[in-house]
């Protein structure tokens, strides 16, 4: 990793990071850094932990100890809310609305990128043709592409990705390897969880290896 | 970036609503059966139905509201919309007040429109229709705040039926004594506007409260 962009703050940085549910340890402490331009491959077994981290980075669920910063700064809600855009297992789909409604409405609720459509997004993902499809007729493949459309029109720099290329043929996982690298060269980072069997997005990457506590 | 969201959200609510239009007929049909139902069990005899008509009114607008009440977050829960919510930027608890006003809107508000033609239907003295509607008026957005709050509280149980009608009802109750119980003060002649008046403050006060209230609840439940 040379060229590194040096004293700029890291776009996300977590320091201590530890968690626990009912008094049993989940992760942690962990400490890790992710510049922008980068992403951060997070691996390990089922149940390891990798769905909490992200939950925890993305603030649906309070760390025990340690803090988390964002360019620089503690990640407010008000700061995360508008950096961090996450993609869960769950997929924030209404089934009787049709996949252009369904982005119509999560743009107005996350804000749109700047020169993207929901029109374009949906061409981009693969699912042109489809605008007027209601999700519940989509596949569970077109379902994850509908939400990357999702996360494509997203402002926010950094993406939260939690495991995904669940779901999705081997076109989808080119799909999704390209929209990382392009999101990466316009400035952005991303963090990916996998158990380790997908080829990794051709991009300047770290790893973090989560263990299940014994 | 307050609005833009509040206006995505009617949209869709109101979509959602159209293409869903068999169920959310629900609420009103059910307020439509309590009240003919109650008709013909008193035999529509004018007097005695005219005696019961606002308490009845009353009972079936807070019933129907109680029927919807489980539906409010939990398909949104069920499917990650709440999470996504969550991590917007804008605050939780404005999208929950927009959420619980839709659904005022979409079952109160129309059997408030209706509530004249029920009236009729139940012989209710003509000069208690206006408290009536005030009482109403006031007093179902009030009850789908308070609702809201439990309907929250519940939303991370996998069925929650029954628990969500033993928590709203004690809630429910002042809002029935003031409401039903203006409209029967001015059936007697007395001066209606002081529980107008605290169903008046009662509905300032949920505004504010109660969507802090059911957004940190819906955060405990989600986590």
């Amino acid at each position: 990793m040379s060229e590194h962009p040096s004293t700029a703050p890291p776009l996300l940085a977590a320091r201590g990071l530890r968690f626990a549910r009912n008094e049993a340890p989940v992760f942690g402490p962990l400490d890790f850094a992710v510049d922008a331009g980068e992403a951060l491959l997070v691996q390990g077994d089922n149940g390891a932990g990798k769905t909490t981290l992200l939950r925890v980075l993305a603030g649906l669920l309070q760390a025990d100890a340690g803090a988390i910063d964002i360019d620089g700064h503690p990640a407010k809600t008000s700061l995360r809310s508008r950096a961090i855009a996450y993609l869960g297992h769950l997929p924030a789909l209404k089934a009787d609305l049709s996949a252009l409604e369904n982005l119509n409405f999560l743009c107005g609720l996350h804000g749109r990128r700047r020169g993207q459509t929901p029109v374009s997004a949906l061409g981009i993902v693969g699912l042109a043709g489809h605008e007027d499809t209601l999700a519940r007729q989509l596949s569970a493949g077109q379902k994850k592409r509908l939400t990357l459309a999702r996360l494509w029109l997203a402002p926010a720099p950094l993406w939260l990705l939690d495991e995904p290329y669940a779901n999705l043929d081997l076109d989808g996982i080119n799909l999704v390897n390209r929209m990382v690298q392009a999101h990466l060269r316009s400035g952005g980072a991303a963090l990916l969880t996998t158990h380790g069997a997908y080829a990794a997005p051709p991009v300047r990457t770290r790893m973090l290896t989560l263990e299940r506590p014994a | 970036m307050m609005w833009p969201a509040a206006k995505a959200l009617m949209a869709r609510d109101l979509l959602l609503l159209w293409r869903r239009r068999g169920d959310a007929l629900q609420p009103a049909l059910f307020a439509l059966l309590v009240v003919v139902l109650f008709a013909l069990a008193l035999g529509g005899e004018a007097q005695a139905l005219a005696k019961v008509a606002s308490a009845v009114l009353w009972l079936a607008m807070l019933l129907a509201g109680l029927l919807s009440l489980d539906t409010l977050f939990r398909g949104d829960a069920e499917d990650g919309s709440l999470e996504q919510w969550m991590l917007a930027p804008v605050p939780l608890a404005w999208l929950v007040l927009v959420r619980t006003f839709m659904h005022w809107a979409t079952t109160a508000l129309p059997l408030l429109v209706a509530t004249p033609f029920l009236g009729e239907l139940l012989h209710l003295p003509h000069d208690q229709l206006p408290v009536l509607l005030a009482a109403l008026a006031l007093g179902t957005p009030l009850l789908s705040l308070l609702g809201a709050v439990v309907a929250a509280l519940t939303v991370g149980m996998r069925r929650s039926g029954i628990l969500v009608a033993l928590l709203a009802l004690p809630l429910y109750v002042p809002v029935l004594v003031f409401g039903a119980g203006s409209v029967s003060a001015a059936a007697q002649g007395l001066d209606p506007i002081g529980a107008l008046l605290l169903l008046a403050a009662g509905l300032v006060l949920a505004l504010v409260l109660a969507p802090l209230a059911a957004a940190a609840a819906i955060r405990i439940a989600l986590s």
